[in-house]
Order: structure tokens, then sequence, then C-alpha cells
């Protein structure tokens, strides 16, 4: 590809509406067709009836059942995927702290495609071969790691797989290394940034970076600015779920106005949480994927339980591919937290096991000096000292002992019994007080 | 020879001590001495009356963290250096002390105090000759 060129894959990208919904109807038949070799959706056509002959047009996919993160929790480990094994040569896995983990398989075709829809978000925010990549995200499991990198080689970058952690490494080999991208979730860039300034670095004398690509937690309008502001870069928002591959799933184009999911992999659609009722563009509601081009494990209108809503269908950059604002919260309890996906039956959990708390409590989400936190306020049942050291060894077990659950240390806080909220009879268990939700 | 004191955990909010002292005033519970210690987000309300085994219940039956603790109560003179004296003794015991609150009580001075080894804390008293004052004594 021409390094002048502003598309990747140009075929794809500047397709038009009707070229593009054409295209969706191809590969959602043989998609829905595929999807008889998985046993959970045979099972699920033959029930109501529905063969894949009857989808004839784009509107018939509401005729299928949506598919939820239960179904791939009751269908673990490899209930739903539509090929054998043996045609499988990669596992991702959610940490499944709340149940069965859910599983995605892929399928080489499967990697390639991804690393392909990975390479065309960077290209599309003006990375060429000439650029080092410094992806500095979790690898193993977590898909950011991986998908990244695999998009980024394919790109034909420099890339360097330095992984979440240790600042000063990562600064080093910013300058070292003359990186020029980064991918890192929002909170760790500014983490970055402090680091920087206790060491005498400024990025913009001493570093090279001009593009960041941020994503997999919750962020404002406001903390991009400042992060683009304190590195003197342009940052993208990313979008991407490990159900549907990971990162690459949309991304935002230079016009930073919404994130372009690309229709030539996904079907979208935006319905009502409650009615699943389609909702009109411009409105609120819960994402809903098809895939279009997997093969492992595609999946029929996945209900994501992010909330988002659509904010146009044509872009001055060329691309037509739907505009989505970036996430708005999450239709279910599920708290993401530094790009940590929490629910909070996982800390009710934990709180239970001590004889010495109440079973009420709150969890409140804050932003502070752009970092995000969680506190857990929880009720004492018996005061069972009145020695302040034994009442702050037993927070500081709390805390231990959430964080081997949830990855991430909250402050913990004893209140009195009797002390927190109670509405109708259901506890109020977590306010959002975060920037990006105001 | 321990007594008994009223330790209460309460938030540190306004409202919340107020709640507590209203509560012993209705049921006619007179406070003989009391201590609010606190840290960033809590407090422990400390206090000794005439009836704590009935303001424990009280408070206890009203969903308040209450807890009735073993504390040791020391009669010392009115006159400069003798809580330094009683002090050394508990100390000299190799006993730590993990709180402390002194009063005026009908002409005498009064330490109040927890440790972490009341018997070897009572054995020093009793060695020292030191006088403790007992529940029968704030009735």
């Amino acid at each position: 590809m021409d390094d002048k060129s502003p598309y990747l894959h140009p075929e794809f990208e500047t397709l038009s509406r009707e070229e593009l919904n054409k295209l969706q109807l191809e590969r959602l038949q043989a998609t829905v067709k595929h999807c008889m070799n998985s046993p959970f959706y045979k099972q699920r056509f033959e029930s109501i009836g529905l063969k894949p002959e009857d989808i004839k047009s784009l509107e018939d996919l509401r005729r299928i059942p949506f598919t939820t993160k239960q179904d791939l929790r009751d269908t673990y480990p490899f209930g739903i995927a539509s090929v054998p094994l043996r045609k499988c040569v990669r596992l991702h896995s959610s940490s499944g702290t709340t149940g069965n983990p859910t599983v995605i398989l892929h399928t080489q075709k499967d990697l390639d495609e991804w690393a392909n829809a990975v390479a065309r978000c960077l290209w599309m925010v003006g990375l060429r071969p000439d650029d080092v990549f410094q992806n500095s995200s979790g690898y193993g499991m977590f898909t950011g790691g991986l998908g990244f990198q695999y998009g980024a080689e394919r790109l034909g970058m420099l890339t360097v797989p330095a992984a979440a952690g240790n600042s000063l490494r990562q600064i080093k080999f910013m300058k070292d290394f003359g990186t020029t991208a980064v991918h890192a979730v929002p909170s760790y860039v500014t983490r970055l940034y402090e680091v920087m300034q206790e060491q005498g670095v400024d990025p913009r004398r001493d570093t090279k970076l001009r593009v960041l690509a941020i994503g997999a937690e919750p962020h404002s309008e406001e903390q991009r600015k400042r992060i683009e502001q304190m590195l003197g870069v342009k940052a993208y928002n990313s979008f991407g779920m490990s159900e549907m591959c990971g990162p690459g799933v949309a991304f935002e184009c230079p016009e930073q106005n919404g994130l372009h999911f690309w229709e030539d992999y996904y079907i979208v659609e935006i319905v009502d949480p409650e009615t699943l009722e389609p909702v009109p563009d411009g409105e609120i509601g819960e994402l809903v994927l098809t895939t279009l081009n997997r093969e492992a494990m595609p999946l029929l209108r996945y209900r994501t339980r992010d909330l988002t809503r659509v904010l146009g269908r044509t872009c001055p950059c060329g691309r037509n591919h739907v505009r989505l604002d970036r996430m708005r919260g999450r239709s279910d309890d599920m708290i993401v937290l530094r790009g940590v996906n929490i629910f909070p039956i996982q800390i009710e959990k934990i709180l239970m096991q001590f004889p010495e708390l109440a079973s009420n409590y709150l969890i409140t989400l804050t932003t502070d000096d752009d970092n995000d936190n969680m506190t857990v306020e929880v009720e004492l049942e018996e005061l069972f000292t009145d020695d302040f050291q034994r009442l702050l060894q037993l927070e500081k077990e709390i805390k231990r002992r959430l964080k081997d659950e949830i990855l991430l240390t909250p402050h913990v806080k004893l209140v009195p019994k009797g002390t927190l909220p109670v509405s109708e009879g259901k506890a109020v268990r977590v306010v959002d007080k975060r920037k990006v939700y105001q | 020879m321990t007594i008994k004191q009223l330790s209460i955990f309460i938030e540190n909010k306004s409202g919340t001590l107020i709640r507590v002292l209203n509560m012993l005033s209705k049921a006619g519970i007179q406070i003989i001495a009391s201590t609010l210690a606190d840290t960033k987000d809590y407090g422990i309300y400390r206090v000794l009356c005439d009836k704590p085994a009935q303001a424990y219940m009280l408070l206890k039956e009203s969903g308040i963290n209450v807890q009735l603790s073993d504390v040791l109560a020391l009669s010392i003179d009115d006159t400069p250096g003798r809580a330094a004296e009683a002090i050394s003794k508990i100390s000299d015991a190799d006993v730590n002390i993990l709180y402390l609150y002194s009063f005026l009580w009908k002409g005498k001075g009064v330490l109040v105090f927890r440790t972490d080894n009341n018997d070897r804390a009572n054995e020093a008293i009793m060695l020292g000759k030191m006088t403790f004052l007992t529940e029968m004594d704030f009735r």
C-alpha cells in the first residue's frame, strides 16, 4: 500500500452504504449457514423453526435470537464453535470470576482477519511502516496485547511488546527506540506522564511520540484532550472486546468524532436494553454485534451490554462505516475500571467472607487527579475491638483479598452499621461519580 | 481489676455523636468521662458511665456498633509527677498501653487505660501498691 493513501483497505473502507449493505447481506447469509455447524446455533435455530435460507434481507437479521454472555458461559468451553477444535489455533478467555469464563476460539484465518482489522485502524490514524509502535498493554489473555501486536506488525511497524507496567523502562524504550506510537489504557498514560515529570523527561523534547491509541476503559473527552496536551500527541479511541476478537472492532478516524465500526466485519445494531427493539440514530441503547467473517466462532446478535449511540453514517474522512459515540456505560452492573472488568458480586463474595462485616456495602467510583479509583465502604457487623490498629489491620486484609479477586486495590472504609443507604429494600451497590459519566 | 468501658464506633460525620449522646441521655445514663479518637474515616467514642451494662444493651439494640471493653482505672493524687510514677510501673512490667485518658474525680486524678496484657498490668499495680477504681466507685 502506498504510504500516501489514507486507506489501508480502500476496497472496503470507502464502500457506499448500498455496497456495504450488499456485502453485509452476503456475509450474513454465509455466516448463518456456517453457524449450522455449531451445536448451539443449530439447536437454537431448530427450536424456533428458523432456517438459514429464511435470511433473505438484512431486516431478517431481527428474526435471529440474541446471543448473550450467559450463552457463552452455558456452552463453556467449546459449545458455540462452528469448526472442529483441530482447526483452531488460538484461545482467548475472560477471567471468569463471576462464573464460567467465556472462551473465544480463533482459526488462523480469524487471526489474519483480526490483524488486518487492527492494521486498518492504525493506518487510518496515520501510522505507517516507518513508525515505531510500543504496545504498553497487558498481554496474555487480555486481547489488547496480542491484538495490537499482530495488527501493528501487519501494518509493517517495528513493534515493541513492552506490556504494562515498569514505567521507567517504558520511558527508556520510548526514548531509545524512537517510539512514535503507543497503545495503553488512558489511566496508564497519565501514570507514565507523572513518571516522566519525576524523571525530568519532556515528552515533546525527548521523545518522538505522535500517536496514542487509548481504550479499554471509560474516559471523557476532557481526559483525552489532557492526554494530548501532556504528551503533545493525537490520542485516538479504540474499541474492542474479547468476544469480538479484541481491539480492531472500531476506531476513531482523524476527525475524532466517533468510532468507525467496521461494517464489513460486523453488523451493528443499537437496541433498547429493556424492549430489545432498535432505537433511532442518536438515541442511546445497547450495542449488539453480529460477526460477518469469523470462522471458528461466529456470534449472531451478541449483546455487548455496552451503551452507546449512532453519531452518523457518513464522515468527511470518506468512510461510511457507522460512527458510534464512545461507550456511555453498561446495561448490566459490570464496572470497567482502569481496563479491568469487575462485577459487584465479586466484591460482595469477598466481603461476605469476613464475619466482622455486615452485609451492606457501597462501591463508589471517582476520578481523582485523572485517576479512576474505587472506594468500598462496608458496614461493621460487631465492634470486635476498640483498638484502631486491629481495625486498620482488618481494612488491610479486606484490601488484600479484594485485590486478589478484582486485580486492583480499592480504598476500603469501614462504616458503622446502618449508615449506608438502603433504598426500596434493594441496596444501592454502585455509585459512579467518574468524570466520564458526568 | 478492670472496669467496663463503652467503645462506640462512629462515622466522622455531623450528627453521629449526638445520636449516641441523646440515647444515653434519654435512658438516664450518667457519663463520668469520655474521649473521642478518630482516624480519617471513623472514630471510636470511649465512655465511662454509671451503668455500662445497661448502656451497652441499649445501644446494641438500637443497632449501634458498640463493645464493652475492659480498661484499668487508677486513682492518683492530684499533684505533679503522679501520672509519670504510675505509668512507669506499668511500663517497667513490659506492658503496652493502647490508649489512655485522664480526668478529675472527687478531688483525685483518674488514669483510664487499656493495655495489651491486663493480667501483667494488674500485677504491676498490686505490687506498686496503687489504687484501682472499681465500677462501684462510679455508681
